[in-house]
């Protein structure tokens, strides 16, 4: 006898997520469906607006990635109109971009993730003297673990259970039998959980030394950047340097020896490490440290077979609706690359039927159409095939094409916990990478910087000219690797305009639905033969979609029908709510 | 002099009267002591009233009302908020994870009852459907509802949340009934933001338009850290709205335009304008108005308080202000490295100002704008004949 479990909303991520999984009489999953339930449309608006305004529209996408979108708009404008910005702005993009990966890598972990590895009710029965021990096992200079600094943690949390006003705290998971780490190790955690809070801030100024603000700067402009009064300031670079040297000293002493602990404590949880289904990944190079020369590197790996690193062939890269909140016209084909693509809401909402309820007895509920459309998210496909995109996709690439940087930290990693290379393809794996690409970028991150200054002894360019032509037709793409994973953003332009606009990101890679073969993505694929422990409180479930970083409002898009024009725009009554 | 020295005492002595109100009520921590709790911290009573006063000056009160501020500080545990995610990309709630000025996040951690709020909280699903219910219950009439997001309005199914498939718009009519204050936070909340844009594919609104009852507008895109904490201290404090402008906006925060205390204004009226980015112009820092700079039409405080605690913000990185807290600007202020004044002036207001008397402004914006230009040409020509001897 099957049973359906929903789980909505999906907290701790950015957007609107729904997943609903069927399991066997043993709770294992059998099937799983992942939805998005938000809808905005920001492609359509690009349209017919001025290109220079793109990047800043698509930057609106999202404000945790807040930079991704913005330099992803940016670029593709600057690709369509043939121009390279001069290597100043490059670099500097380059340093913005390593303020966000670092961000949202310490934040995803911690903030968003690190509650479904630590439970901090078990924390408050530590003792501080053996846990401040314990860290050394780890790392030879634990941060922020000392025996006085954990008393007082612990006694913070305490005082907070204690009053009974949990706060974001309340009615989580806790005492969930998948959780393993003992009470000292979960005060390890719960201390660097507390201490986040204020890295993550520095992190955010490094975005907004020479960008103006974070979320959303606003310093980019097609041609380069304009903070140039900033990038001229030496004190400003070394501003950006100390900051980077502290976020550097958090991921070193806290972030990649808290991975450790979790590989070595987690490596029996079948939960984590039972594989990820889908084994086909595909990366883009991208931090660069001097001209032409890349920390992170390209290509697909299918299979998982780390033997074989195949080039990307951007005219493979195409997305379906079948299974999506969308329909599309005048053509017969299924799947459109994306400069062709596009998106027609036709909204066929939810079915009655049976789910576990709160109580863990069936109860009446909505539930989404299987059979049919069951989400805002499209499915992208590379050569035909689903691919997971993210960290895990950068490291596995990396791997497979001999990156000394990545093999470097990975080889390490795998030895610090003793977890075989097969360990990486898993939810603890895809945790993992996030940490190792975050330690590739600290160990290499001032070359950048070193670069910046070097070129700046010569060259105080920050801007390349050029003009838009209204007599003629452009079309243009960025492709690169950001937080989430691989991202690309397609445009094309006539009459001086935004003809056409669209963005394939991480997050639509990966939480997207199946296919029109059946084929499922990334986050369905990973969840299929875990056991939940107990059906009213699936952590393992949670676990999982939170180990690939979701992004929501990012992958919900729309483009406009062909040949349709935007003043005639209409929501069809067809559409409403059943 | 003497009448403004009057009108302060008076309004000492109401938030006084206020909080001494607000301290009757029934405390969520009752055995909290936040000096304890500070040092506990390691922030000491200095670090903590230097915040203080700070927060009272960006509320633009006197000092002397410092204290009043530590006060509200104090007391702000009793009251609970429900923060709601609607059409959005979060990056409002980002903003507020950055507040500082001394780790103004712990002190909301502690000091505000965050009850719902689905970037941070632990709980998921039904758990956090049951999270949201009980605080709705629990705090009715007491709790201040925060909403993030434009909604979809007829087109509701744009958005739905929960296991039951509620729709965005459900939930804030839903949790807007035992709301004691409503903020809409940043410009989609506010105005609808960019999902609203032309042509508003998911037919977005504000949540004015969604819910019958007074709401605070706090726009921006997204409303620096100091615009959202600033004004739950001013809930707090008073107990009524701060005074607002024609769009809901608090006055103290969106009273004067970017334009008034920008640190290029010399180079503005000087006539001193960047031709195009990364020119030696750009490099001196003058003024951005003829790369698209919208801070003359725009009412901020970004230009006084920057952003992640006072690191740069726009002008300062050479790039000019977009125009984000007012209403429609994604169809009003572009393109938006284009100055206005090269379009017709009402596509800058929609024919309205930023308060009531304010058709009037955009034309005395104009003109000074032309002044400052006309200066600049002046200036050139002068330079051109010293050349051309």
């Amino acid at each position: 006898m099957t049973k359906r479990i929903v789980v909505d909303p999906i907290t701790r991520i950015e957007g609107h997520l729904r997943i609903e999984v069927i399991v066997d009489e043993n709770n294992v999953i059998q099937d799983a469906f992942s939805s998005s339930t938000l809808f905005r449309g920001l492609e359509t608006i690009i349209k017919n607006r001025d290109p220079r305004d793109a990047g800043f529209i698509a930057q609106r996408i999202c404000g945790v990635c807040t930079y991704s979108h913005y330099k992803a708009g940016i670029t593709a404008v600057e690709n369509a109109l043939g121009i390279t910005p001069p290597l100043n702005a490059l670099l500097v993009r380059s340093l913005m971009n390593i303020a966000l990966f670092l961000h949202d890598h310490v934040v995803h972990f911690y903030t968003l993730h690190g509650l479904d590895w630590c439970d901090i009710t078990s924390a408050l029965k530590a003792d501080p003297a053996k846990a401040a021990k314990i860290a050394f096992k780890y790392t030879d200079y634990p941060l922020a673990v000392g025996e006085d600094e954990l008393k007082a943690v612990q006694k913070r949390v305490t005082d907070f259970v204690k009053q009974g006003a949990l706060g974001p705290f309340n009615n989580g998971y806790w005492g969930h039998k998948t959780y393993h780490f003992s009470p000292e190790q979960n005060l390890i955690v719960l201390s660097h959980y507390l201490k986040l809070l204020e890295i993550q801030r520095e992190a955010a100024k490094m975005t907004a030394i020479f960008g103006a603000k974070q979320p959303h700067p606003q310093s980019l402009t097609v041609g380069g950047v304009t903070s140039v009064m900033d990038i001229l300031d030496p004190s400003r670079l070394a501003e950006w340097k100390f900051k980077f040297e502290k976020v550097k000293d958090f991921v070193d002493r806290a972030y990649y020896p808290d991975l450790v602990m979790a590989g070595i404590i987690f490596k029996d949880e079948q939960s984590v490490t039972k594989g990820c289904g889908l084994r086909n990944f595909i990366a883009y190079e991208e931090i660069l440290l001097a001209k032409d020369k890349n920390l992170l590197s390209t290509g697909v790996v299918l299979n998982g077979d780390l033997s074989k690193v195949h080039p990307i062939d951007e005219n493979l890269i195409k997305e379906e609706v079948t299974h999506s909140w969308y329909q599309y016209e005048n053509t017969k084909e299924i799947e459109l690359q994306p400069y062709d693509g596009q998106t027609n809401p036709k909204y066929t909402g939810f079915k009655e039927g049976q789910s576990i309820g709160p109580e863990g007895k069936p109860i009446n509920t909505k539930l989404l159409d299987l059979k049919g459309k069951y989400s805002w998210i499209k499915s992208p496909r590379y050569n035909g095939v689903p691919m997971e995109v993210g960290p895990l996709a950068s490291v596995v690439v990396g791997l497979a094409s001999k990156n000394p940087y990545i093999t470097e930290v990975a080889t390490k990693f795998l030895k610090d916990t003793g977890l075989p290379l097969e360990a990486l393809f898993s939810t603890l794996g895809r945790t993992a990478a996030r940490c190792i690409e975050a330690k590739v970028i600290v160990d290499n991150g001032l070359k950048t910087l070193d670069s910046l200054i070097e070129n700046l002894k010569s060259d105080k360019q920050t801007c390349a000219p050029y003009v838009i032509d209204k007599d003629k037709e452009y079309k243009g793409r960025y492709i690169g690797q950001v937080p989430r994973g691989m991202l690309s953003h397609w445009v094309r332009i006539k009459n001086g305009v935004v003809e056409n606009y669209q963005a394939v990101v991480p997050s639509t890679w990966n939480a997207g639905p199946r296919d029109a073969k059946g084929q499922k993505g990334p986050y369905e694929m990973s969840l299929i033969g875990t056991k939940v422990a107990d059906i009213t409180k699936p952590l393992e479930i949670i676990r999982t979609i939170h180990s690939f970083d979701p992004c929501i409002a990012c992958s919900v898009h729309m483009m406009d029908v062909k040949g349709n024009k935007i003043g005639e725009y209409k929501v069809d009554p067809a559409f409403a709510r059943i | 002099m003497q009448k403004s020295d009057k009108g302060d005492n008076q309004l000492f002595k109401q938030i006084s009267t206020r909080l001494e109100r607000l301290s009757k009520l029934d405390a969520h921590n009752p055995n909290k002591n936040l000096d304890e709790e500070f040092h506990k911290k390691g922030i000491d009573r200095r670090d903590f009233m230097k915040w203080a006063s700070a927060m009272t000056a960006t509320l633009a009160l006197p000092a002397s009302f410092a204290p009043l501020t530590a006060k509200a500080a104090e007391i702000a545990n009793r009251l609970p908020v429900i923060w709601l995610h609607m059409a959005e990309c979060t990056g409002c709630s980002e903003s507020l994870l950055r507040t500082e000025d001394p780790s103004i996040d712990s002190i909301i951690f502690d000091y505000i009852n965050l009850e719902y709020h689905e970037t941070i909280m632990a709980a998921a699903g039904y758990q956090a459907e049951q999270n949201l219910e009980n605080a709705i219950n629990k705090h009715k009439g007491n709790y201040i509802l925060m909403v993030e997001g434009g909604i979809p309005q007829g087109t509701e199914y744009f958005l739905t949340i929960g296991a039951e498939g509620d729709t965005g718009a459900e939930k804030c009519r839903h949790a807007a009934e035992g709301a004691a204050a409503i903020f809409a936070i940043g410009t989609c909340s506010s105005f609808g933001g960019v999902q609203a844009a032309y042509p508003n594919p998911s037919n977005a609104k504000p949540l004015s338009k969604i819910i019958n009852k007074p709401i605070i507008n706090v726009p921006g895109c997204p409303p620096s850290e100091k615009n959202i904490v600033g004004n739950v201290m001013y809930f707090i404090m008073f107990g009524t709205l701060p005074a607002l402008d024609a769009y809901n906006r608090p006055t103290w925060a969106y009273g004067h335009r970017i334009h008034d205390l920008c640190e290029r204004r010399g180079h503005f009226d000087a006539g001193e304008f960047v031709q195009q980015f990364g020119d030696q112009n750009a490099q001196n820092g003058y003024c951005l108005y003829k790369m698209g700079c919208k801070g003359p039409y725009t009412f901020n405080n970004c230009s006084k308080l920057r952003f992640n605690s006072h690191t740069s913000w726009p002008i300062q990185a050479g790039h000019g202000c977009i125009g984000c807290s007012e209403p429609n600007f994604w169809d009003t202020m572009s393109p938006f490295e284009e100055p206005i004044g090269n379009k017709m002036f009402h596509t800058a207001y929609d024919g309205i100002g930023a308060d009531k008397t304010a058709n009037t402004i955009g034309t005395v914006i104009l003109a000074a704008t032309a002044v400052g230009i006309a200066a600049h040409a002046v200036v050139s020509s002068l330079v051109k004949n010293k050349d051309e001897q």
